[in-house]
């Protein structure tokens, strides 16, 4: 099952079990999202709870968020995380605030759906990953699946949490394909993945970076070095103790991410293996990250984008 | 429709109105007095527009404000008491201490609080009447915003959705003529604020809002619209702004011209003397509820000073469900 198959299962899943749940955004309709996430929902569950809107993204997600205080779930489709900027006052300034200042008389239980979309050749406006933004809003998860089993699990907890969740996809993982338990198994939103087992480095990633570093520790292994892949899966709650205990393992660390390097989510990564492992750390952390520039169309833009091989190279600086 | 209102029913908005007025006015003192920090915008002058809306609706229709929310709070029949321990942040606040003035909120009572972000709650109050047009219990919602939020794309986009689904959503603006320092004749293209809803095929109407029997009737109109399926309204309030934004701006209309403005359109004496005049509450009876309202005001005030402050270890009780 592919990675968009599996959050469509996800999605379809739990509107079964919860009737209260609602969708909403552009083109999610008959047409079925403009990825393809939302193939088959409206067909089964008609206009009332896959609910196409004008394009408005800030009142839809406002929208979203009355209905989820109102006690009915919503999931908001931005089309591309570019476009988040829209809506953002309704998640940061809402969303993530509203349990709080009103000392816990309401939940937010609001999962706005957004999808990285890059190495398209769309240009700086719908290439970025912007989700470290949303990691410094407390009173919000963001969660950032990297495989179909891990979508459906953590999209079935997104729908579950109570919490406003911004669920980060990435456009290059839909087609993806892997198993996927057909059983009801939300993963709990917080615990990072060991997607590769090794004693030497540890690589802490997330959503399109870890098929790219996984590629990479391959090819180290064959040099000898055996690379510890750390899928973080979600960076808000950050998995701070399973990071540290890798780091401590293996005192080695290259952070990897598309998104850009200054004050990425790899600072924030970094700094917390720092304070949990300074003692243990063997060399310097290495952040292999997007470059700090606008995303350019064409031939340039394979530039601005960390991969495999700039994963490599850092794990032989690492390991010097 | 609600029927007339009784006289006896009538006197209970006088009793509120006064009581959002003294409780406005324990609010200011508190601040000058360093009971609380941060800011507060009262509502003074603008009772008439709470009271004769809330009068309009259920009790079990949701309602939505902003920052200078004191007296929807009030007029929806939240206590008092907790409402003042909020705003000097006491753990027996109605938000617990952690929102303060700009964030009081009682579920309970149907009030899914006071919004700090201009127009933020405009498309929440429209999600709100959205789940319960799709539950079908007959609920309407009732969100409030100020003229200077009609500028907003959340409040403009949120106008035309809520016409595009027939949300059960009245839209009322308290238009007191200022955008803090701007005046609506420079911050805005329309002269009323009620002709954006044209664009956007959404009904509108327009009110004196310092007379609580014209809001009402005119909010009775626009709920009995929405309760009946024929969807939402935007319904423009006329006011006056007591002379200040909040209590923190700059003094710049803190002059005799401006206060003449309010003081002349103050809805309290006007109320009155059309209890008296047409309803025959005589001006001893009017007196006898001013001071009941005093005296809520100032029980509301010593409970609060009394409450304890919130305990530090719980600081972040509430961040997550």
């Amino acid at each position: 099952m592919s990675m968009a198959e599996a959050i469509n299962e996800a999605l379809r899943h739990e509107m079964r079990r919860n009737p209260d749940i609602v969708l909403l955004g552009q083109d999610i309709g008959p047409y079925g999202g403009t990825f393809g996430v939302y193939k088959g929902l409206h067909t089964e569950f008609g206009d009332g709870r896959v609910t196409d809107g004008p394009v408005a993204e800030a009142a839809t997600t406002g929208i979203g968020i009355g209905l989820a205080m109102a006690g009915m779930p919503t999931v908001v489709e931005i089309e591309f995380i570019d476009f988040i900027t829209l809506a953002s006052d309704a998640i940061v300034n809402q969303a993530a605030k509203m349990r709080f200042s009103f000392g816990g008389q309401v939940s937010v239980p609001l999962v706005v759906r957004a999808p990285i979309v890059n190495k398209l050749g769309l240009g700086a406006q719908h290439s970025q990953s912007l989700e470290a933004w949303f990691m410094h809003v407390p009173g919000l998860r963001v969660v950032v699946p990297s495989n179909p089993a891990d979508a459906k699990g953590l999209m079935l907890a997104a729908l579950r949490d109570g919490n406003p969740v911004l669920f980060v996809e990435h456009v290059r993982l839909y087609p993806v394909k892997g198993e996927v338990p057909v059983e009801d198994v939300p993963i709990p939103i917080g615990r990072l993945r060991v997607a590769r087992e090794g004693r030497d480095v540890t690589i802490a990633t997330y959503s399109g970076m870890v098929r790219p570093c996984l590629e990479a520790a391959e090819e180290a292994a064959k040099e000898g070095m055996e690379c510890e892949v750390l899928d973080l899966r979600t960076l808000n709650p950050l998995d701070r103790e399973g990071l540290v205990a890798s780091v401590a393992r293996t005192g080695r660390l290259i952070v990897a991410h598309e998104a850009c390097k200054t004050a990425g989510p790899g600072a924030e990564i970094a700094q917390s293996a720092l304070e949990g492992a300074f003692d243990y750390l063997e060399a310097p952390i290495i952040r292999v990250a997007g470059a700090d520039q606008p995303i350019p169309v064409g031939s340039l833009q394979d530039y601005v984008f960390p991969d495999k091989n700039r994963v490599l190279a850092a794990i032989r600086e690492v390991m010097a | 429709m609600k029927n007339t209102p009784s006289q006896n029913e009538l006197s209970g908005w006088y009793r509120t109105m006064c009581a959002i007025r003294f409780f406005e006015e324990h609010v200011i003192a508190s601040y000058r007095e360093g009971l609380f920090t941060g800011s507060t915008h009262p509502c003074i002058c603008q009772e008439a527009i709470a009271v004769g809306c809330a009068a309009a609706l259920e009790p079990g229709d949701p309602v939505f404000a902003t920052y200078r929310g004191h007296g929807h709070a009030i007029a929806k029949g939240l206590e008092l008491p907790p409402l003042m321990a909020e705003i000097l942040c006491r753990e027996t606040g109605c938000s617990k201490g952690r929102g303060g003035s700009m964030h009081l909120c009682d579920v309970g009572r149907e009030f899914w609080g006071t919004n700090a972000i201009l127009a933020a709650h405009v498309p929440i109050a429209a999600g709100m009447a959205l789940a319960n047009k799709k539950r079908g219990n007959g609920k309407v919602t009732a969100v409030f915003l100020g003229d200077g939020a009609t500028s907003e794309g959340a409040f403009l986009e949120t106008l035309h959705m809520v016409a595009l689904w027939k949300i059960p959503l009245v839209i009322v603006c308290e238009n007191n003529g200022y955008a803090i320092s701007v005046p609506t004749h420079v911050g805005k293209s329309v002269e009323d604020i009620a002709q954006h809803a044209e664009g956007f095929g959404l009904a509108s109407a327009v009110v004196d809002g310092n007379d609580p029997l014209l809001v009402h009737e005119a909010m009775a109109r626009a709920v009995e619209r929405a309760r009946s399926g024929g969807g939402g309204t935007l319904l423009e309030c006329k006011t006056v702004r007591w002379e200040r934004h909040s209590a923190i701006s700059a003094g710049k209309y803190d002059n005799e011209e401006e206060a003449m403005k309010w003081k002349k359109a103050d809805p309290i004496p006007r109320f009155a003397a059309r209890l008296t005049a047409e309803f025959g509450v005589s001006p001893v009876e009017l007196e006898a509820l001013a001071a009941e309202a005093r005296a809520a005001a100032d029980d509301a005030l010593a409970f609060a000073k009394e409450s304890p402050l919130p305990d530090p270890g719980e600081v972040d009780a509430y961040v997550y469900a």
